[in-house]
């Protein structure tokens, strides 16, 4: 990043509550006069905008902005942790001397860290709020909906909505951190409802990432959103019932990638191991995955929607490789779980906002393409499911179980593609689904960008992403036992 | 090993909300709402919060995490004739104040013209402020969530030698002040508390580890489940999944257990809402009057309960709420309804513009016991994962975990399974409802037998 990002991020914030260098410091030293491990300001302020069109007229739209500070003393395993909504000296003393209250009175050594002033940007800092103006995207939103009508007779609502997001971050710590971050993110989305014969179903499609809203009006990209909403809700009236058991299923490329995000990403995540508490504890070295696997996770890739320059704490993004030809490599970490564990930050520490404490979470992660052809995945099985499309997922980190849902998937039959099914859920445990990859595709696609990803009630924008995948088993929840 | 503990509870102590801050809290109401008016919108309302809150979390027996937190904002929502500009912040700032005023109205500039959009109706607002007893405030004090955290874990760690480790027990303790107001001249605030403790352990066999929690949360601490009965609760619910033995798939009865039974009646809460409703995105589309659920079920609202976490006397838009039913033996009475859906579909706000009030399901209980004889061999749901629940076309299939039941009682645990079926056939299959209610909850249930479901196993 160049000095300058850092820099206006930080003067920004600041200069807001008149804050001086000098002030900082002089907390720095107040909560250091306890003895803690660590101390760590982070100050914030994100602003919002969204809009959204429902039966064909733009009836809603939102601005808002959230501006805090988040103070946080680190003494071994523990943390003190305050937060206020104003960036204001008063305020920043009483929030520090709070997080402190975990401390024993004594005195530490801030370990100040080689100061590294320049890293790689993965985006650009410009404000995509008002990359395009208020009138064109209701023109923008207004054209979309009238689009998506014309597409097919059988489409009866249509929503869209397009947000877009600006934050700038500091972060001051003991330890020598003194880094900013400007980050914008976007997105857009297209809901659709269609009705044949009195049956309705529905269909979505969305993108987004760290860029400004010029994106949608290239290549048809707001165009083609509305073109796969309508596609996909149109294959679901024709759905049957889905099979209900175990049986081989093949993902596809892209935003199936959930699977990893749940069957093995969370059971990384250092603080789970470094409790003990993930099924993938102490197994560094281990197998844990077919050999075909190579899974790691980037926050490189430029403009993606979890890329980051820098992470919550100030460590700069990094790629990590996790499972690496099926053996597991290493854990994503934050500053307290990697300094617990004896290793290194990840660059994995992420917060919601300053009113939430860091933890290791995902960027954008994904599995390495394989060598097989997508066309010989599907062709290799008898009976069972080809998953397009999915919603979301969930796992318990514990058991090693983990869901996800299609909404979008087909029976094979004989090798080919036969009747589209209803949305299912399917269930496996992390680790022995790895194990039971078998085919890896050559079509690596990284997801559109719209995922959320939930932890301990904190909510994080990631990719994921896969090549189309074949499991040899995996149980399929659906209505036909 | 254990820290000296330097206590901070004097600030946060002289911070709990007074009557006092209720007026405040109006007079910041009736300032954004007048510089709006004096911005040029047509109409406007105001809603403004401050929550103060204290969370301390054990592990292990050690402290691991002090959270102190402060939230304060406002959202603003203004109209110039039928067109609607929203905003909102945390900074409560003078500057900040016009800035949010003057975004709302610019968006308003923006937003095309909805005739059904506005404010609700006059004779709609709630006149009558009974005094709900919600704020029932418990000190914030580092010591004694400490001590509540640590017994509750305690108990669990102590409970059995299956439980492996605690992955932290959680007490927390907030007071909230919230005001609302609109140009119709509505303006009124109260204040509330919340109390809750909560403890996640992990049982461990040689076939594995699993986790279970047990939650409870009030107004007030003293009203909890005892953290003896939190640490208690929580480990029975993680040996009880420990070892989980195959079944085959198939179609069974199924029950859900109490903490899970709340998500299912919320899913026919969200069926009979007005959105859904007038998107036409819903199975139980123009259902008023047909049948939905079983006969034997009907699901109301109780508003003003004293101390409930459930209970208001006005929604989000200042709609007075009344006791009413949903669902009566089994047919739909009302949809939740806001001013805006309301008018969409031509009828009156419910005063649902924020959900349900202590909505209560009334059915003949049954002891728990009985409920699982009835079922004689079967699942018992006690853990839900995922989101495939369509309530458009009213598709039902989601991970499940539990334990399997022969002749009416606990046989082993079960796990990676699915769950699959038709909401609508779910609804009318509940054949029987055990008297384990949590009161407490806003949805208030017990367990519910559903006579057959698909189950999916490996």
């Amino acid at each position: 990043m160049t000095e300058t990002v850092s820099n206006n991020a930080k003067q920004d914030l600041l200069t807001a509550g008149d804050i001086s260098d000098r002030q900082l410091e002089t907390m720095m030293s107040g909560m250091m006069s306890c003895e803690i491990d660590r101390g760590e300001l982070f100050f914030q302020c994100r602003r919002n905008e969204s809009w959204a069109l429902e039966q064909g007229i733009v009836k809603s739209a939102g601005f808002s902005v959230s501006r805090g500070i988040g103070a946080r003393a680190i003494s071994g395993e523990k943390s003190g942790f305050a937060y206020a909504d104003d960036i204001q000296l008063d305020v920043l003393e009483q929030t520090s001397s709070a997080a402190k209250s975990i401390a024993r009175v004594g005195s530490s050594q801030g370990t100040n860290l080689p100061l590294k002033r320049q890293f790689p940007e993965f985006y650009q800092g410009s404000d995509p709020i008002v990359s395009v103006s208020q009138d064109e995207k209701v023109k923008l939103l207004s054209r979309i909906d009238k689009f998506t009508r014309s597409l097919d007779p059988r489409v009866k609502e249509v929503s869209v909505s397009i947000n877009a997001n600006h934050e700038s971050t500091y972060i001051y710590s003991s330890d020598g951190t003194d880094h900013g971050d400007v980050r914008p993110l976007v997105r857009f989305g297209v809901s659709v409802v269609v009705e044949q014969n009195g049956r309705r179903e529905n269909g979505n499609c969305g993108g987004g990432g760290r860029h400004d809203l010029s994106w949608l009006y290239e290549n048809e990209t707001a165009e083609n959103f509305a073109r796969e909403a309508v596609r996909q809700a149109l294959v679901n009236l024709e759905a049957v019932d889905a099979p209900a058991g175990p049986m081989p299923v093949v993902l596809g490329p892209g935003w199936p990638g959930v699977l990893l995000h749940e069957a093995v990403g969370h059971g990384l995540e250092g603080d789970f191991n470094r409790k003990g508490t993930s099924t993938f504890s102490n197994r560094i070295g281990e197998r844990v995955a077919s050999p075909l696997c190579t899974i790691v996770d980037d926050a490189t890739i430029p403009n993606r929607r979890g890329s980051l320059t820098i992470d919550d704490e100030g460590t700069p993004g990094q790629r990590t490789v996790l499972i690496e030809n099926g053996v597991l490599r290493g854990y994503m970490q934050d500053k307290l779980n990697a300094k617990l564990m004896g290793v290194a930050s990840t660059g994995n520490g992420r917060r919601e906002s300053y009113a939430h404490q860091p933890m290791p979470r995902m960027t954008n992660t994904f599995m390495l393409a394989g060598e097989s052809d997508p066309e010989e995945i599907i062709e290799s099985v008898d009976r069972g499911v080809f998953a397009k499309t999915f919603g979301g997922g969930q796992v318990d980190i514990t058991s090693g179980q983990f869901v996800f849902s299609a909404t979008e998937a087909y029976l094979i039959e004989n090798g080919k593609i036969t009747a589209p099914i209803k949305g299912a859920t399917l269930i496996g445990n992390g680790p022995e689904i790895m194990t039971r990859v078998s085919m890896v595709g050559n079509d690596l696609e990284l997801d559109l960008g719209v995922g959320v990803c939930g932890k301990e009630g904190q909510g994080v924008p990631v990719g994921v992403g896969q090549p189309t995948l074949k499991i040899d088993q995996i149980t399929v929840g659906g209505t036909q036992a | 090993m254990t820290t000296a503990m330097v206590e901070v509870n004097d600030d946060a102590a002289q911070s709990v909300h007074t009557p006092d801050d209720e007026a405040k809290l109006t007079e910041f109401v009736s300032r954004i709402l007048e510089a709006a008016k004096t911005g040029g919108a047509t109409a406007a309302e105001v809603t403004a919060g401050d929550d103060i809150g204290l969370d301390v979390k054990m592990r292990e027996g050690d402290l691991d995490t002090v959270e102190f937190s402060r939230d304060r904002g406002f959202d603003i929502t203004v109209y110039r004739g039928n067109r609607r500009g929203n905003a909102s912040t945390t900074d409560t700032r003078e500057e900040s104040i016009q800035e949010a005023v003057r975004a709302a109205l610019a968006i308003a500039e923006h937003t095309e013209e909805d005739s059904y959009s506005g404010l609700a109706d006059p004779d709609k607002l709630a006149v009558n402020f009974p005094d709900l007893d919600l704020y029932r405030y418990d000190p914030m004090d580092v010591k004694q969530l400490k001590a509540a955290a640590q017994t509750a874990e305690s108990t669990a760690l102590d409970f059995d030698a299956k439980i492996y480790r605690s992955d932290g027990a959680r007490a927390s303790v907030s007071s909230n002040c919230v005001a609302y107001g609109n140009s119709l001249g509505f303006l009124h605030a109260y204040r509330s508390s919340n109390s809750s403790l909560y403890a996640d352990v992990i049982a461990k066999s040689n076939q594995g580890m699993q986790r279970a929690a047990w939650f409870t949360m009030a107004r007030k601490r003293s009203e909890l489940d005892s953290p003896e009965m939190v640490g208690k609760k929580a480990a029975e619910n993680a040996i009880r999944k420990l070892d989980p033995r195959p079944i085959a798939t198939g179609e069974y009865p199924v029950m859900f257990d109490q903490t899970v039974a709340m998500g299912l009646i919320l899913h026919i809460l969200n069926a009979l809402s007005g959105r859904p409703q007038y998107l036409r995105s819903t199975y139980l589309l123009n259902s008023l009057e047909k049948q939905v659920t079983t006969t034997a079920m009907s699901l109301k609202e109780y508003p003003f309960i004293s101390g409930a976490m459930g209970s208001r006397a006005y929604d989000s838009e200042g709609v007075a709420t009344s006791e009413k039913y949903f669902v009566e033996n089994g047919f739909a009475q009302n949809f939740l309804l806001s001013s805006y859906s309301g008018r969409k579909l031509g009828m009156p706000s419910t005063g649902n513009a924020s959900g349900v009030c202590n909505l209560t399901v009334e059915a003949q209980r049954l002891p728990l016991k009985e409920v699982l004889q009835q079922m004689g061999r079967g699942l018992v749901v006690t853990s839900l994962m995922g989101q495939g629940v369509n309530i458009l076309t009213g598709d039902y299939s989601r991970g499940a975990s539990g334990y399997w039941v022969e002749n009416g009682e606990y046989a082993h645990a079960v796990d990676e399974l699915t769950i699959a079926g038709k909401l609508d056939e779910m609804y009318k299959n509940m054949v029987a409802f055990g008297d384990d209610v949590e009161s407490r909850r806003n949805i208030r249930t017990g367990s519910i037998l559903i006579s057959k479901m698909t189950v999916a196993a490996i």
